[in-house]
């Protein structure tokens, strides 16, 4: 381990973290409307899975897409004028909080379909296996979207064809406000879903972003070797509600239950990491909060300096020219 | 050359395929099956499985595996084994081919074809007899072309892969063994551009897909007692091509619009819609439309014969409009 290596971990994680909390803030002013959903508290699977791959890769996800976005590389202000539904968003201020797209960075895109994405997860794969390159693809999904028919069909289709796909499946235990031992049969273990279509599965510490990458690693390359699919279930908690519209607790968990979850914060178990092995000091992660703070600000200042997109946008990019 | 419709699209895929290899076939029964209605009929003997993809059953899923393909840059074309069936991929369809290029402002495009057959065939019942494509038409981001003829079904399948946009593709069951004259060598014909199939001044009959043999039947009839008709094929049903059918409409004055799918909020009503909007001071009666009934198709022959337009209401409908000076 080195020292480079885990701040730039540490950093990945930190941006995430503070540029939510200002999205939130964003929310509050009304410089974010629609809906918003906060990936606090499982930064550690983006950062981690993401720092596993090659650039060249995929990678797709669900609704909850800020951190899998941010953590490709895409740049904050870009992010942060999707948001604000403006020209220079991402997406020009089509697509949004949950439908950011980064092509360039092979970020394929957050989707607001429960389970809707994850064929198309293995539709990527089919192509880089069809095209003869040694790509994978990697979907983010919430367990809430485990039972869903088309994770099963996607599931199906990737084990039957030895497609090059990891699933991961972030399971913060609440689908919206429905723990998961009320929406899933296999709810102590819902890799038995991808088991049972002869897909290999483990499960990982999701607030352990060291404990994502080194999983990763060893998987990434059989899957890229064309052994087939693979499912990884990350345990992660969601520090806030399901979305702006519910509080971090409320009527279907208890303020207990998250002040304990957050005892596990995937950014203070990485910094004790650092601290421990003696490879960072404090004035490191002051230093940080520092950077990221500024790169957080100027992303707001980017979006709100930037123009709504013409009305004369409206029409376009319906249809391929 | 004589042609079924059949091989007509056959031999468009197949043309396709040649050129270009980032083209694929999926869906049920298609590679050594042959095709559910044999319409790829030697296609795994040729491009191997890889490129001719039998699937399990699940349509959302296959679906939805095409869009992904196609989004890293393949032409996929997917074969519902009937339309209806598309139903099932619906989610795929509408929430992800329609919306991706728009969504992600223009960053990534979705160039698929979905084809199979639509329509009624024979007693098939009410989950395999619809005539889905006014949902299809509805959604922003989709092309929709249901040609009727072989030439026809050949030429726009080929434009059909060419596009760069998710393009539903309706067949009809009833219209794979029928033959016609198939242009020689390479050709395509334009998506968006309708046909006028015969020329006539009294009445204008919209109609599309295997509708347009049954007004070409009443065409034939209504000659013979002197109301000339004049029939138009939109050929695609979006974007469609309204100026050939106002055109048409202003030098008829009277217009008659044939779909097999259900009255209400059928095409035919966009249609109408549109041509009052366009040439309402040139109409002499208002607009007919020879529709499917609402109902679910029933099976007993009798019954479904009723719910589904037949010569003899098209050439009725024609009558009454013609009786109105």
């Amino acid at each position: 381990m080195d020292r480079a290596d885990l701040l730039s971990l540490y950093r990945q994680m930190l941006l995430i973290r503070r540029f939510e909390e200002k999205s939130a803030e964003m929310y509050a002013l009304a410089k974010i409307a629609g809906f918003l959903h906060l990936y606090i508290g499982e930064e550690a699977i983006a950062v981690g899975a993401i720092a596993a791959l090659r650039p060249d890769d995929y990678a797709i996800s669900a609704y909850r897409d800020h951190g899998h976005c941010l953590a490709r590389g895409s740049n904050p202000g870009q992010v942060m004028a999707e948001l604000f539904g403006k020209a220079t968003g991402l997406c020009q201020g089509k697509g949004g909080s949950m439908h950011l797209v980064d092509a360039q960075r092979r970020f394929m895109g957050g989707y607001a379909i429960v389970g809707g994405h994850i064929p198309l997860a293995t539709g990527l794969a089919f192509a880089t296996k069809y095209q003869r390159l040694d790509l994978v693809t990697v979907c983010f999904f919430g367990e809430g979207a485990v039972p869903s028919g088309q994770a099963h069909e996607a599931f199906n289709l990737a084990a039957l064809w030895k497609l090059p796909v990891i699933f991961i499946c972030e399971n913060n235990r609440y689908g919206m406000g429905t723990p998961i031992q009320r929406a899933v049969a296999l709810y102590q273990d819902v890799a038995e879903s991808a088991r049972s279509y002869g897909i290999e599965a483990e499960r990982v510490d999701g607030m352990d972003v060291l404990a994502v990458r080194d999983m990763m690693r060893r998987v990434v390359e059989p899957v890229r070797a064309g052994q087939g699919p693979f499912f990884i279930e990350a345990m992660t908690y969601r520090f806030m509600g399901h979305s702006m519209s519910d509080p971090a607790h409320g009527h279907y968990r208890t303020k207990e239950e998250v002040d304990e979850q957050r005892k596990r914060d995937p950014l203070a178990i990485l910094k004790e990491t650092i601290l421990s092995k003696r490879l960072g000091i404090e004035g490191d992660f002051k230093q940080l909060e520092k950077d990221i703070g500024e790169v957080v600000a100027a992303s707001v200042k980017f979006a709100d300096e930037s123009p709504f997109p013409a009305p004369s946008e409206l029409y376009n990019d319906v249809l391929v020219e | 050359m004589l042609m079924s419709y059949r091989e007509a699209l056959n031999q468009a895929m197949r043309e396709e395929m040649r050129r270009d290899s980032r083209i694929f076939l999926i869906g049920e029964e298609v590679g050594y099956y042959q095709g559910a209605f044999k319409v790829s009929k030697g296609f795994v003997e040729e491009f191997g499985p890889q490129r001719v993809v039998d699937t399990p059953i699940t349509e959302a899923g296959f679906t939805g595996l095409a869009i992904g393909a196609a989004m890293a840059g393949l032409h996929p074309i997917v074969e519902l084994m009937t339309m209806n069936f598309g139903i099932v991929a619906l989610d795929q369809i509408v929430n992800n081919a329609a919306k991706i290029h728009y969504m992600s402002g223009g960053q990534l495009s979705v160039p698929l074809v979905i084809r199979g057959p639509g329509s009624a065939a024979h007693q098939l019942g009410a989950q395999h007899s619809q005539s889905l494509e006014a949902w299809f038409c509805h959604v922003p981001g989709l092309k929709v072309i249901a040609p009727a003829t072989p030439h026809d079904a050949k030429g726009l399948l080929k434009s059909a892969i060419r596009d760069n946009n998710p393009v539903i593709f309706i067949e009809a069951q009833l219209l794979y063994g029928t033959k016609g004259d198939v242009g020689d060598g390479e050709y395509t014909i334009p998506i968006g551009v309708a046909e006028v199939k015969r020329a006539g001044h009294d009445a204008t009959i919209v109609a599309y897909s295997k509708m347009l043999l049954l007004a070409l039947e009443a065409a034939d009839q209504l000659s013979r007692e002197g109301i000339e008709v004049e029939v138009i094929d939109p050929r695609t049903l979006k974007p469609m091509d309204l100026p050939t059918i106002v055109a048409s409409v202003k030098k008829t004055g009277r217009l008659v619009i044939v779909e097999e799918g259900w009255h209400f909020c059928g095409l035919g009503a966009q249609i109408a819609e549109s041509v009052y909007r366009e040439a309402f001071d040139y109409l002499d009666a208002p607009i007919q439309r020879v529709t499917g009934a609402d109902v679910p198709m029933p099976y007993s022959r009798p019954l479904e014969d009723a719910a589904i337009p037949n010569k003899e209401r098209i050439i009725k409908a024609v009558k009454a409009m013609c009786a109105t000076p």
